[in-house]
């Protein structure tokens, strides 16, 4: 009979095992001890392999969707990250990305995975970090005043659209000057 | 040291704040994940890397003074007693996977433990602030701060269109989980909390047990938090969020008052025994330490008991864990008798209670 390895008197009766970074890790336990670890251990665990399995399930849908095109399928899983490495395959076990790169590298097949996760989102709206900030808000001010001059010029309102025309012109001399000022993006 | 003291230094200072709707919230969380733009996420660094970045977090940050929080105290894993971490742990002021799975984990932890900053987690740094009751906003809005204050220091791994990047596709975007913990007993006995469960999910979002395993809660307390970090405003995740936990408290509340009138010999009699086994019990396990602790809480809330401060239940329910339970019996215990060390420390935190009010 196997011993609990936390209290070493009952029997274990729970086995399961971790794996973490690859590395396997065995716990035999009692359910004494797991009730009393609960929190941190098979709770903690518990989330951690439904969630990659579900992870994982959802990104394995995607070959089977592209199997009708033959050659999708193995381009997709030996797409591999330059900075860190990380395989696609690899990135389906574990579920994680290896650097900020990776969403570059792995573009194509992220919009899928971003629509199951967040309710069909797949473009950030929120905090832009006030630093590199500036530049943005102006790009995303520009682009949107560009569908109003659009809009305007269909509906062939051109005086308006002068006015926007004018005001998209400053603002892209300001973006000029501050990617002069700052580092090229 | 004195148990009074034992029992002051193990908690959190925040605990004995009061807040907003503190009868059924305990407390309000915000976390943000970040990630520095010139090292590969924390799943895939190498020691190099991990080195690199506690080495700039323990130069610009340690010691750092945080308004109203008080310094910040780096705490590096590798030099932390297990039993130590445990209770951090315990405090849910670090994760379990940072306690015992991070290569060159660490914390920035603040004197009040508001603020606990994970580093090398899953992703680089993951700020974390908390408040009593409902308060969400007013956290948000002070991890905001902090993550200012580190963004003036350190580039960001920020994209225009996806936001912060994660290591985990579920926190890209915002980075931002925020969660509140609650104490729901008046949903749970009357069974209604089995038909809001399914109707947060729709709303996207999450509710579990925190404390215990799977679906069943201890002490009836329930995490609820958002799933999506993606497509929302970090001040739509907490309003919207805020607006479903007013809901809920209105709920609990009204069934609260429809039990104490529909069955208030049934509910008193079941406060006085939960109370009776707290202050006699020799043997008490995890779960039906829970079950009496929030038994008397209700019975607080409802003014059946008028002889014991309302922080009994968020003090006990951590001081009753295990890691806890071995740091005030000074060593390891066996589960067997951490039973007896948890009946004895409820017994004498209930004797202090009866001390103060003589």
């Amino acid at each position: 009979m196997m011993l609990c390895q936390e209290c070493n008197q009952m029997p274990a009766t729970l086995h399961f095992t971790k794996f973490i970074n690859g590395e396997k890790n065995e716990i035999h336990i009692c359910e004494k001890c797991a009730q009393e670890m609960g929190e941190v251990y098979i709770n903690q665990a518990g989330q951690g392999f439904s969630f990659n399995n579900l992870l994982s399930g959802l990104l394995n849908i995607e070959p089977i969707f592209q199997s009708s095109t033959a050659s999708a399928k193995p381009k997709t899983e030996e797409l591999r990250c330059k900075r860190c490495n990380l395989s696609f395959k690899e990135f389906v076990h574990v579920g994680k990305f290896g650097c900020e790169d990776c969403y570059k590298t792995f573009d194509n097949q992220l919009n899928p995975i971003l629509k199951r996760v967040h309710s069909g989102n797949t473009a950030h709206i929120g905090k832009i970090p006030s630093r590199m900030g500036d530049t943005i808000h102006l790009r995303k001010q520009v682009a949107q005043l560009k569908e109003v001059l659009k809009d305007l010029i269909e509906k062939e309102e051109f005086e308006k659209a002068a006015e926007i025309r004018d005001e998209i012109r400053s603002l892209e001399k300001q973006n000029d000057r501050h990617v002069d000022g700052g580092p090229q993006s | 040291m004195s148990f009074e003291r034992f029992v002051q230094s193990a908690l959190s200072s925040w605990m004995n704040e009061d807040g907003p709707d503190t009868d059924i919230v305990l407390s309000s969380r915000v976390r943000l994940a970040r990630n520095f733009k010139d090292f590969t996420f924390p799943t895939v660094f190498s020691d190099e890397e991990g080195q690199e970045v506690i080495e700039l977090i323990k130069k610009e940050f340690a010691g750092k003074k945080i308004s109203e929080c008080g310094q910040l105290e780096l705490l590096e894993m590798d030099s932390l007693e297990p039993l130590h971490k445990r209770v951090l742990v315990e405090k849910h002021l670090i994760s379990p996977n940072l306690a015992s799975d991070s290569s060159f984990g660490a914390c920035l932890l603040s004197d009040n433990e508001k603020v606990s900053i994970m580093i090398n987690e899953e992703d680089h740094i993951r700020i974390q602030c908390l408040a009593p009751g409902l308060q969400l906003t007013e956290v948000l809005q002070m991890a905001n701060h902090i993550d200012d204050l580190v963004e003036e220091t350190v580039d960001y791994a920020y994209d225009e269109e996806r936001g912060y990047l994660t290591s985990c596709p579920t926190n890209v975007g915002t980075g931002l989980r925020a969660s509140v913990m609650m104490h729901l007993p008046g949903l749970v006995l009357t069974q209604q909390l089995n038909q809001i469960i399914p109707a947060m999910n729709q709303l996207g979002l999450v509710v579990r047990g925190t404390y215990g395993e799977g679906s069943e809660a201890l002490g009836n307390i329930f995490q609820i938090s958002n799933q999506i970090t993606l497509g929302k405003s970090e001040k739509d995740i907490v309003n919207d969020l805020t607006s479903v936990v007013q809901q809920i408290i209105a709920q609990e509340r009204s069934s609260r008052n429809a039990l104490a009138k529909t069955s208030h010999i049934q509910l008193e009699d079941r406060i006085y025994r939960s109370f009776g086994t707290l202050i006699n019990a020799r043997i008490i396990e995890s779960k039906e330490a829970a079950t009496c602790i929030s038994d008397v809480r209700l019975g607080i809330d409802l003014g059946y008991i008028d002889s014991i401060s309302k922080t009994i239940l968020n003090e006990l329910m951590i001081l009753t864990q295990p890691g806890f339970l071995q740091k005030y019996a000074g060593g390891p215990l066996q589960a067997y008798e951490r039973d007896i060390r948890r009946a004895s420390l409820i017994r004498e935190r209930l004797k202090l209670e009866k001390n103060e009010n003589s």
